[in-house]
Order: C-alpha cells, then sequence, then structure tokens
C-alpha cells in the first residue's frame, strides 16, 4: 500500500531511514510505540519541504500531467461486473483473530471506518454464517409454510417474484455486535468494534400477504418459526405481531440486485429492528404455531447471561445505539484544525430522533445534524462540525430514538446488566484522540 | 348472477374457506404441498415435544457413534475447547436438584458449556438432528440422534451408563436438566405482544435508560479500559484497513511490510489452502501445528519416503481413518471431491505452503 499523496500534513508516507539503528534494535525488541511515535515524528518533519517547494514552482500533481490525462483509458466493459477502485483494497471485510476457531461458524466485519452515508456495499455487508454458506440454485430453492394455516404451501422463487413486492432500507445488525467489548476493551477499530451492522435497501414480499394466502390462524398462531436451508438449518421464532404489522419481508433483493450468497441468496427473512440472527438465510420454511420454539440459538446461543445468573432468553429487540465512525479507533488525524465528526445511529424501535456529541469524554454535549433519510429502523448519518485545537480529546456519540429511549453509558448499562451479557452491547462508545493525531479505543463509564 | 350476489356470496364463503380465496387472488401463484413434503422439511422439536419421532438410542451405542462422528470437533468426552465451545462440564449433582446451574451465578467457571445453559432438552435433539455432524448434517437417524444424546446426558453425568433414551422417557430427562429453571423472559427486547397479552415480556418497556444532559453532566472523565498493545496489533496492520485519502490515516501496527515488495498473487498453493479451508480441514489440522489431527507438516515428514503416500493419503481424507495420530478418528470427508482430493495431498506433500 505504498501511495503517495502530494498533501502537507502530520500524516505521510514514511521516509527512507526515518528508524536509525538504535530505534530498528527497539523495534525488533517489541516496543511498538516508539515506531508510531518516531513515524509522526519523521513525517511532520516532511512537511516544510512539501510546502516550500509548492510555493516556488507549484504542485508537482498538476505541473506534470499524470498518465491518465495523456493516454488512453480502459474501454467499456473491461469488467463486466465493476469493481472498486484499487485504492480502495483496504477497505474490506476482515474477521478479528481468535475470535472463533472455524471459519463456517464465525463472522467478518463491515469496514465502518471507509464508509459514507447509510447504505452498506453489498460486498461489504458482514457475515455470520453457522455452518457455512453455499450458492444456491435459485431454480432448485422452495418455501414451504406449515402449521397453522389452512392450506399448507409450497412457492417457488418464480411465485414469490410473481407478487406485489416492497422495497424498503433497514438495518441489519448482530445481537453480538459490540459483544467483545462488555467487559473491557478488546479491539482497536470501529470495524471490530461496531462491524457486525449493515444497512441495505431490500426488496421483496410482506410475510403476511404470503400467510394470508394460506389461510394463518392468527388467532391461535402467534408465534412464527423461520428455517434455513443451509446445513445448520438456523432457526428463530418471530413474534406473528411484527408480521402482522407488514414490516416482516420475505426477500430476494439487496441493493437493487439479488442477496448476495453470503447474505442469504436467493431468499432471506428480514424482520426490521430485531437482531440479525432471526433474518433466517437462504429462507426454507415458515411454520406457525403457538409457542415460542427453544432453537438452539433461543436456548444455548443469542441467550443474554444477567448477575444473577439468569439468562434472559428471546431477546430479539436492537436497542439505541450510535458510534462515531470518523475520527475513531486505529486513526490518525491528518493535522489539526477544521474535521467533520461523522458516524452513525439506529434503533430497532424506530427513527432516531437525535444525536449529541461530546469531545471531553462525556461532560458538554452538542447535537449532531441528522442526514437524511432519516428512516425508521435504518442507519441514519450524523456530523458535526469541529475544530480541533491538537489537545488530547475524547469523542462519544449518544443517540436519543423516536421513543425517547437514550442511549446508556457503559456505567448505566454494567449496573444492570453487568459484563457477561455477550449480547446487546449498546453503550456509549469512546474514542481518545492523543496529541499525536492518533486515536484509540477507550472506556468511560 | 348480478355483481352484487357475487360478491356476498364471496363474503360469505370466506369466512369458512379464506385459504381457497387467497389463492384465487393471486392465481396460479403456489401450491398445496404434499404430506410428504411437509414431512420431509418439518422436522423441529418443541420444548412441550411436539414433533419428537419416536426411537431409543443408548449410551453404549451413542459412545461409538459420539467416537466417529462428534470427537473429532467436541472430544471424546465433550470437553474440547479445539474447535468449538464445550459442551459438557460445569454443572454439579446439586444444580440437577435446583435446576440453576451454580456456576452461572457466581460466574467463576471460565466457559459457558452448552450443558451449563440448555434449558430445554428439546433443544439438544433437534439440533443435534438438523445440524449434526458439521460436515454432513441430517445424515443421522433418529435412532442415532436418541444414542448420542444418551451419551451426552451420561457424560453430564444425568444418566446411567446403561441408559437408554427414548421418546418415551424424553419428559423425565426435561426434569433432571441442570440449567431448566435458569432462563427468564422478563425483558423489554421481544418486539410482539407482552406475556400478559400472550407474548414474551413486559411489552418493549427498556431496561436501561439515560438522560438528555448537555453541559457540565459530570465532574471527572474516568478511562476505565485501553486498548492493551498486544490487541491493536493483533489484527494486522491497521494502516492497510483505511483508505489512503480522506481526514485520517490508519495507524501503522504489527509487522511492516518490506519496502518495495511486491504483492503476492493468488498462486496455486493459495488456491488448494482455499479448498481446505472451504471444506473444514484447516478446523482439525494446522499448516505446521496439530489442532485435533496432525499438522499438515507432521504429514508430510511422515509419509514424505512412501511411494504410495498420495494413493495412501487420498484414501484417508476420503474414507477417514483412526489410531495413527491417537485416539481421535477423523471421519470420513464425502464432501471433498476425488480432484479436489488430490490437489490437497499434492499440496500437503509439497510443503503446504499458503502461497
Amino acid at each position: 500500500m505504498a501511495i503517495e499523496y502530494a498533501r502537507p500534513g502530520r500524516v505521510r508516507p514514511a521516509p527512507e531511514n526515518f528508524l536509525s539503528d538504535t530505534d530498528i534494535e527497539s523495534v525488533q525488541n517489541g516496543r511498538r510505540d516508539f515506531i508510531r511515535k518516531a513515524f509522526v515524528t519523521a513525517s511532520a518533519a516532511m512537511v516544510v519541504p512539501a510546502v516550500a517547494k509548492a510555493q516556488s514552482a507549484g504542485d508537482p500533481a498538476i505541473l506534470n500531467l499524470p498518465e491518465w490525462t495523456t493516454s488512453l483509458g480502459m474501454p467499456v466493459a473491461t469488467h463486466p461486473y465493476g469493481m472498486p477502485s484499487q485504492y480502495e483494497r483496504g477497505l474490506v471485510r476482515r474477521e478479528s483473530p481468535g475470535l472463533t476457531r472455524v471459519g463456517g461458524s464465525s463472522v467478518s466485519f463491515t469496514p465502518l471506518q471507509g464508509l459514507f452515508g447509510i447504505i452498506t456495499p453489498s460486498g461489504l455487508h458482514f457475515e455470520r454464517h453457522h455452518q457455512g454458506w453455499h450458492d444456491i440454485d435459485p431454480a432448485r430453492h422452495r418455501l414451504m409454510i406449515n402449521g397453522l394455516v389452512k392450506t399448507e404451501a409450497v412457492y417457488t422463487m418464480d411465485d414469490i417474484m410473481r407478487l406485489p413486492s416492497v422495497s424498503r432500507i433497514h438495518f441489519i445488525e448482530c445481537g453480538a455486535n459490540t459483544g467483545m467489548e462488555w467487559g473491557n476493551v478488546a479491539v482497536p477499530t470501529v470495524q471490530y468494534t461496531h462491524g457486525m451492522i449493515a444497512c441495505s435497501e431490500f426488496t421483496g414480499v410482506p410475510l403476511k400477504l404470503i400467510l394470508d394466502m394460506c389461510g394463518a390462524d392468527y388467532k391461535k398462531g402467534r408465534f412464527v418459526l423461520a428455517e434455513g436451508a443451509d446445513g445448520s438449518s438456523m432457526t428463530r421464532t418471530i413474534p406473528m405481531e411484527l408480521i402482522e404489522s407488514g414490516e416482516v419481508l420475505v426477500a430476494y433483493g439487496q441493493n437493487g440486485e439479488m442477496l448476495r450468497p453470503e447474505n442469504g441468496y436467493p431468499l432471506r427473512l428480514v424482520v426490521p429492528g430485531v437482531q440479525g440472527v432471526s433474518w433466517v438465510k437462504w429462507l426454507r420454511r415458515i411454520e406457525v404455531g403457538d409457542m415460542p420454539y427453544g432453537t438452539k440459538d433461543e436456548a444455548i446461543h443469542y441467550i443474554d447471561l444477567m448477575p444473577d445468573g439468569l439468562h434472559r432468553q428471546y431477546t430479539s429487540t436492537q436497542e439505541v445505539k450510535s458510534v462515531i465512525t470518523t475520527p475513531s479507533g486505529g486513526q490518525i488525524l491528518l493535522d489539526k484544525g477544521f474535521h467533520n465528526i461523522s458516524g452513525i445511529a439506529w434503533s430497532g424501535r424506530g427513527k432516531i430522533e437525535r444525536v449529541d456529541v461530546s469531545v471531553d469524554g462525556g461532560i458538554n454535549w452538542m447535537p449532531a445534524r441528522l442526514e437524511t433519510p432519516v428512516l425508521s429502523k435504518a442507519i441514519t448519518r450524523f456530523n458535526v462540525d469541529w475544530t480541533w485545537d491538537g489537545k488530547p480529546a475524547i469523542l462519544q456519540s449518544r443517540a436519543v430514538d423516536e421513543t425517547g429511549h437514550v442511549q446508556p453509558s457503559y456505567g448505566q448499562l454494567r449496573a444492570v446488566r453487568g459484563t457477561s451479557s455477550i449480547y446487546h452491547n449498546n453503550a456509549i462508545q469512546s474514542w481518545r484522540l492523543a496529541e499525536s493525531g492518533e486515536v484509540s479505543n477507550v472506556q468511560v463509564l | 348472477m348480478s355483481r352484487f350476489s357475487k360478491t356476498l356470496i364471496g363474503l360469505m364463503v370466506a369466512g369458512t374457506a379464506t385459504a381457497v380465496f387467497a389463492f384465487d387472488r393471486y392465481e396460479n401463484i403456489g401450491r398445496p404441498a404434499t404430506p410428504a413434503e411437509v414431512a420431509a422439511w418439518d422436522i423441529d422439536v418443541r420444548p412441550d415435544l411436539v414433533g419428537l419421532p419416536e426411537g431409543s438410542g443408548n449410551v453404549d451405542d451413542g459412545m461409538d457413534l459420539w467416537e466417529t462422528h462428534c470427537a473429532s470437533c467436541h472430544g471424546v468426552f465433550g470437553e474440547s475447547n479445539e474447535v468449538f465451545t464445550p459442551l459438557v462440564g460445569g454443572t454439579r449433582a446439586d444444580d440437577i436438584e435446583t435446576g440453576r446451574v451454580a456456576a452461572l451465578i457466581d460466574q467463576s467457571f471460565p466457559q459457558r458449556t452448552t450443558m451449563m445453559k440448555v434449558p430445554t432438552i428439546s433443544t439438544l435433539f433437534d439440533y443435534i438432528r438438523r445440524a449434526m455432524p458439521w460436515t454432513s448434517p441430517k445424515s443421522l437417524s433418529d435412532d442415532e440422534v436418541y444414542a448420542i444424546l444418551a451419551y451426552m446426558l451420561n457424560l453430564a453425568d444425568l444418566v446411567p451408563a446403561d441408559f437408554e433414551l427414548s421418546h418415551e422417557n424424553i419428559a423425565e430427562i426435561q426434569e433432571r436438566l441442570p440449567n431448566r429453571n435458569g432462563m427468564t423472559t422478563d425483558h423489554g427486547m421481544w418486539p410482539g405482544a407482552s406475556a400478559a397479552e400472550g407474548g414474551i415480556g413486559n411489552g418493549g418497556t427498556p431496561d436501561v435508560q439515560n438522560v438528555i444532559c448537555m453541559e457540565n453532566c459530570k465532574t471527572t472523565v474516568e478511562i476505565v479500559s485501553a486498548l492493551p498493545d498486544y490487541a491493536q496489533d493483533a489484527h494486522g496492520n491497521l494502516a492497510e484497513q483505511h483508505r489512503g485519502v480522506g481526514p485520517v490515516r490508519g495507524v501503522p501496527t504489527g509487522p511492516q511490510p518490506e519496502e518495495g515488495a511486491a504483492p503476492a498473487e493468488q498462486s496455486s498453493a493459495a488456491a488448494v489452502l482455499a479448498i481446505a479451508n472451504g471444506k473444514g480441514c484447516m478446523a482439525c489440522h494446522g499448516l505446521a501445528n496439530k489442532i485435533v489431527g496432525p499438522g499438515y507438516n507432521e504429514i508430510e515428514a511422515k509419509y514424505k519416503d512412501r511411494p504410495d503416500a498420495e494413493t495412501y493419503l487420498i484414501g484417508k481424507v476420503k474414507s477417514g481413518g483412526s489410531g495413527v495420530w491417537g485416539s481421535i478418528p477423523m471421519p470420513p470427508q464425502g464432501h471433498v471431491t476425488d480432484e479436489e482430493a488430490q490437489a490437497l495431498v499434492q499440496w500437503i506433500m509439497s510443503g503446504a505452503k499458503a502461497q
């Protein structure tokens, strides 16, 4: 990634020989802090000549015409399915080393540190599989409806895609998002602290419409089991009230194209506001029943341990939460002066009402701008203008949803739920900004 | 008949035969399922044991099945931490009486095993039947599921060694599960009706609330936790995980790439490694370390002078084996094709390079 940019600032590519022999010895002895300090110092030293040169003659990026201005470019359809620029190759889904031991039952995280707006590019949507993923032949995929219905029925993808469809933008967040941070800081960047969230436009058919077709018994059948077609045939219980609201979709579309295989191609459940595990991928069966099903992911996993030793069962709603994505952990600010503090907020109970931002660790707060659109159970982007004076700071964001629920601090959350819950950590995130411009992950009660 | 009459009859019939009219509304979409189709897919078992198939299996048979299908990941006694969180351990005899696992209350036990958490016996039967074994789910007969579950229950000291589990006595085991009283639904995170209205929980009232304070909200800011250096470096080079333009850069961490080093191309070795990852081989074998089975370096060293090593090892991949590297057998890997098995073995015997 040795990409050079002719822009003055605190952070520049490391010049050659910026470490002395003694420094190199220190680094080899494992003193990681030192290399960062030396890097920033050496980089700062580079600023003066760059500016001086710009004043005397001009910016070489302007004076010397680059090859893209002086040669023929690529023809159309060079890449029949377009890909991001080669310069964006660092912004990809990544695993957190040591979190799991088997790739087929693991997580990859969305690179929130590099995303804009509210939509997650489909190729960067986080992954959570329970027994690996498949690329399912849509012609051989079926959806079965059974249980408390007048007519147990089978639908092909042709059938489902002929039905009236809706398109809606919603977030999906894993119940274990930020789960590594319950007890203490564990990971360096927002990709790993909060990257089990994505927001997409989903297209599909309200499940209510299909249950109506089958004559569901809405009086007795207050619980629905959703089941996947993968090896794990993962199952979760969904409340009939949410389905009756029309919000729950049987979806095949994601951001204008079909779902990606890793996200459930060709069919998945969309359960707005509810944790990702309930958005059953590769959906093959819906059963209408009169009691919750106590499935593996409702009785062994996705249960929240409380300080009294009881586990909360059937916790599903993703409560109000936000995080600043720029500046965030593992970043270095280019310079003091103007910065746009930017982040995302969301709530499983509806729209985001407001977001406040603090730069002093939560003593004083200022309201952030909510960028449009502000949609129910979707990510909302917020921004705050800020001039950094070069002094240490602690950045936080605090979201409020339309029900009036205010995102809690770590102190408030732990006072009720302890530190072993794993799931549903929606605490206020703190990023510490040092004088060097380096941002790191810290926790403030 | 007049249009009015048709509507009237339609309304009258709708009350008794909604399904027929609903299908008519979206004509020629969907069809009724056959009983055989429903039976093939409707495999869930509920906490009230609705859906449980008839059958039985004993601890002895379960142990044999366990060693063939389960031990490679979960350990011979369900205690292994190598691949998944342990299944058994952390429960005590008293817990069987109280239905509350004491180690969850003082939170002293380092890991929460399956037997410490599970409140419903239906969950275990349902999950083993639908999702196990790991690489060939749904291949076990119902009797085999009973036997494996019987062995697990014996490991957890819930049933004696001569026990036979069946659909007739499984409800009695429910009354012995150590954490059967360990769940609560008293929370506000069920997005449906409240318990009072036939649903779950309190109807959506949050348990933790903050206030909107804007000025002088506290007097001091105490940092109670910060990222340890090892954790920063454990996630690779953060500089490479950020964009190269914009208001920020990523912090350089971890081992730095050598100046001028060419980016690695996807080699044939990397392609085979992808097969090894994709087929689950790496769950049990490391490139240069033992996990459950031997490391690939150990296999190469052991067989490098054997003339028929390739044929022999392809056979081991396809058909499984036991006794050569220890007591835990390697199950047959039927999901690996002949071509893949050959590529894997050739790659192993040429040093199992990552790139």
